[in-house]
């Protein structure tokens, strides 16, 4: 293990995914016993490996600074002899646990989960040359619609509003009778005897119910032959032209007639 | 009539449905006990696992799917888009942690690792291998994760047992060191650092 430490030493610190990651790495390269680990030598070389964490970010490096003074914190605690008095003080399983215990026990349950990872690992590579119907779209790419929160917070936000009494309000419905609209064709095309131009008896930004409704009127009007869409040419503009009706269908006036439509 | 016909009705009804059917579905539709579903099943993988074939039938997520042969992958890569790229070393790790020990807080997944996990989180939410899956009763009710059906299919997995087992139970922290420890020191008693041990 002795001569090829200096090589080894150039080992790069971001290949490792954190300190126990590279306290792993050197207790596999030095072939250390993980249950029984000289803390000393490990914690030297751990220093000497995150010499250089300075040039790293400050989170990556804190979490490696965070480990090398758990390991010297061990290796001190290691140092002390046990007195053997504040030992039976203490009596129980704070005195005679070996202060190496909690990181054997991360370092163990670590290299499980890493274990795990790389199997996880070829069951990707395997999975990644397998095609399924559909299963696979990729439409992971995609925005996720609820950025940060989850449909249950949206939800109880929601509940929160709610129950604030001043955010409600009558929500008045759109009522736009016929017979107005009727009223309101027969009177434009009477003014203009050339005839209004269909497009325009439209409203701009007008609802889609007063589209509707606007265009049920025309056609009542034209039922009635109260009024006549006259087109000259193809795709040309469509004009509604009135009618003076000298003779109403079943003999009532057209005023009346208009009265109950 | 149904024997006539099931394991046609059956190919069917995998290569119409857009995911996983599973056994109970399968004899829902073909209008047999799961039992006998189960049979059709076999009989129909093993036509499937005849070599010469480009197809697989394979179960996943809890259900059967029909999948193409790795050994095609190429020319079905020229065919459709390359996939999204895999995951990175971290975020399996911690996929793997919340495998094994789901449900589990974003705190422990960190002890585990020994480093802040809220980018990885953020990654397999993403991905949509992990979910929310409540909260825990502790300080701050912190936020729980679990894995997705998407998981299972993205490893292949027919559910969440058949990850492969871990080694070591690390739950117990103490036992497994002690444990450990008694064997060793067993084998090796030169082992000098050891002493303390004893004493516990």
């Amino acid at each position: 293990m002795g001569l090829p430490r200096i090589e080894s030493y150039t080992v790069r610190l971001e290949k490792f995914e954190g300190p126990l990651d590279l306290l792993l790495h050197l207790i596999r390269r030095e072939e250390m016993n993980i249950y029984d680990i000289p803390i000393a030598r490990i914690t030297e070389q751990y220093l000497e490996i995150i010499k250089d964490v300075v040039a790293m970010d400050i989170d990556r490096a804190s979490e490696f600074l965070v480990m090398a003074a758990t390991l010297l914190g061990i290796k001190s605690r290691m140092l002390l002899p046990k007195p053997p008095k504040a030992a039976e003080e203490e009596s129980g399983a704070e005195a005679g646990l070996d202060p190496r215990e909690e990181l054997v026990r991360q370092l163990v349950a670590y290299s499980q989960y890493k274990e795990a990872a790389q199997a996880l690992r070829e069951q990707e590579m395997t999975m990644a040359r397998v095609y399924t119907r559909q299963l696979f779209v990729e439409a992971k790419d995609q925005t996720a619609p609820l950025e940060g929160l989850t449909l249950k917070d949206l939800v109880k936000a929601f509940e929160e509003v709610l129950k604030d009494e001043w955010n409600w309000r009558e929500v008045p419905r759109e009522e736009i009778p016929l017979r107005e609209k009727i009223r309101e064709i027969n009177f434009r095309i009477a003014r203009s005897p050339s005839g209004v131009r269909f497009r325009d008896l439209f409203t701009r930004g007008g609802s889609r119910l007063e589209i509707v409704v606007t265009f049920l009127a025309l056609l009542e009007l034209i039922r009635q032959k109260r009024a006549v869409a006259v087109q000259d040419a193809t795709f040309g503009e469509i004009l509604i032209r009135r009618i003076l009706v000298t003779e109403p269908a079943g003999g009532q006036a057209p005023e009346e007639d208009d009265e109950d439509a | 009539m149904i024997w006539n016909h099931g394991k046609a009705i059956l190919e069917a009804i995998l290569l119409a449905s857009p995911e996983p059917l599973s056994l109970r579905r399968i004899a829902e539709v073909i209008g047999l006990d799961e039992k006998d579903a189960r049979i059709l099943v076999d009989d129909l993988r093993k036509e499937y696992a005849q070599p010469g074939r480009g197809i697989d039938l394979k179960e996943i997520a809890g259900g059967f799917v029909f999948t193409t042969r790795p050994e095609y992958a190429e020319y079905v890569e020229k065919l459709l888009q390359p996939r999204a790229k895999g995951l990175s070393h971290a975020a399996l790790e911690t996929l793997a942690i919340i495998a094994y020990r789901q449900p589990v807080t974003k705190a422990e997944i960190e002890g585990v690792r020994g480093v802040k996990a809220d980018h990885t989180v953020d990654t397999l939410l993403d991905r949509k291998l992990i979910k929310e899956v409540g909260r825990k009763e502790a300080p701050g009710r912190p936020v729980l994760f679990g894995t997705t059906k998407d998981f299972l299919q993205y490893f292949g997995l027919s559910e969440l047992s058949a990850l492969p087992p871990l080694s070591v139970d690390t739950t117990d922290a103490g036992l497994i060191l002690r444990q450990q420890r008694e064997s060793v020191v067993g084998e090796e008693p030169a082992t000098g650092e050891a002493e303390e041990s004893e004493a516990s």
